[in-house]
């Protein structure tokens, strides 16, 4: 699935997009981000407070505790302020 | 509904004008315009770069004014917001909503920026002095959008 990063999410991973493909056990967002914290020292800074991460699957926010099955595309970003 | 995401700047009367035209049954025009300032928490700042998730932004902008044309009567809306560096004075947002009568299109206006804010895939980052930082979603932004929920659940 593809993953994307937004504002200092993006800046702390150092990439704004990424092809992965995560184990089986990984069914929920949340347990994505915990996936995703172990992967290095920069995810582990970028996800240090999963509490204020946002998310998206394929462009539709969703709760942290919704499942990843299926999804093609899935976004993290800090809270928004637009407008 | 017209939304656009767009570098470029809008033009205010233009837009009101698009949503007037050729028409009789308009009596009502509100219009918002969120405008870069120059200083933010009370320090000054150079410029404001907005990041945005293009295909979501635009996605979501037009389920919220889907939501706003069925919960007042609305005969045209349009959002336009900016991405890229803004400098202090720069125009950020235009949303306009055009109705019969002023109270639908105040509230409409009132509901699609507080939703904005909070929900909509932006991000602004302030330049001041060399130095970049992101600015911090505000408790009192989630409060506003949160009323419009409340005031939903509690007429229902």
């Amino acid at each position: 699935m593809k993953i994307r990063y937004f504002a200092w999410v993006r800046e702390r991973i150092g990439k704004s997009e990424e092809e992965l493909d995560p184990p089986a056990g990984v069914a929920t967002v949340n347990d994505l981000i915990a996936w995703l914290a172990r992967r290095g020292e920069e995810y582990a800074y970028a996800f240090e407070n999963p509490r204020v991460i946002r998310a998206a699957i394929d462009r539709t926010h969703v709760r942290p505790d919704a499942a990843i099955a299926g999804a093609g595309e899935i976004a993290f970003f800090p809270p928004m302020t637009g407008g | 509904m017209t939304v656009r995401l767009q570098r470029e700047d809008f033009d205010v009367a233009a837009e009101v004008a698009a949503l007037t035209r050729a028409r009789n049954d308009v009596g009502a025009v509100v219009t918002f315009t969120g405008v870069c300032r120059g200083t933010e928490d009370g320090e000054p700042i150079a410029a404001l770069t907005l990041e945005h998730y293009p295909d979501m932004a635009e996605a979501e902008i037009a389920r919220h004014v889907a939501e706003a044309e069925s919960r007042w009567a609305l005969l045209g809306v349009t959002v336009i917001h900016r991405y890229g560096r803004l400098a202090p004075g720069d125009n950020i947002v235009l949303v306009v909503t055009a109705s019969s009568h002023r109270q639908d299109a105040f509230a409409a206006a009132e509901f699609l920026m507080d939703y904005l804010k909070t929900r909509a895939p932006f991000w602004k980052q302030v330049e001041r002095a060399g130095a970049t930082d992101w600015v911090e979603a505000k408790e009192t932004d989630d409060n506003r959008a949160e009323r419009w929920t409340r005031r939903n659940e509690a007429a229902e």
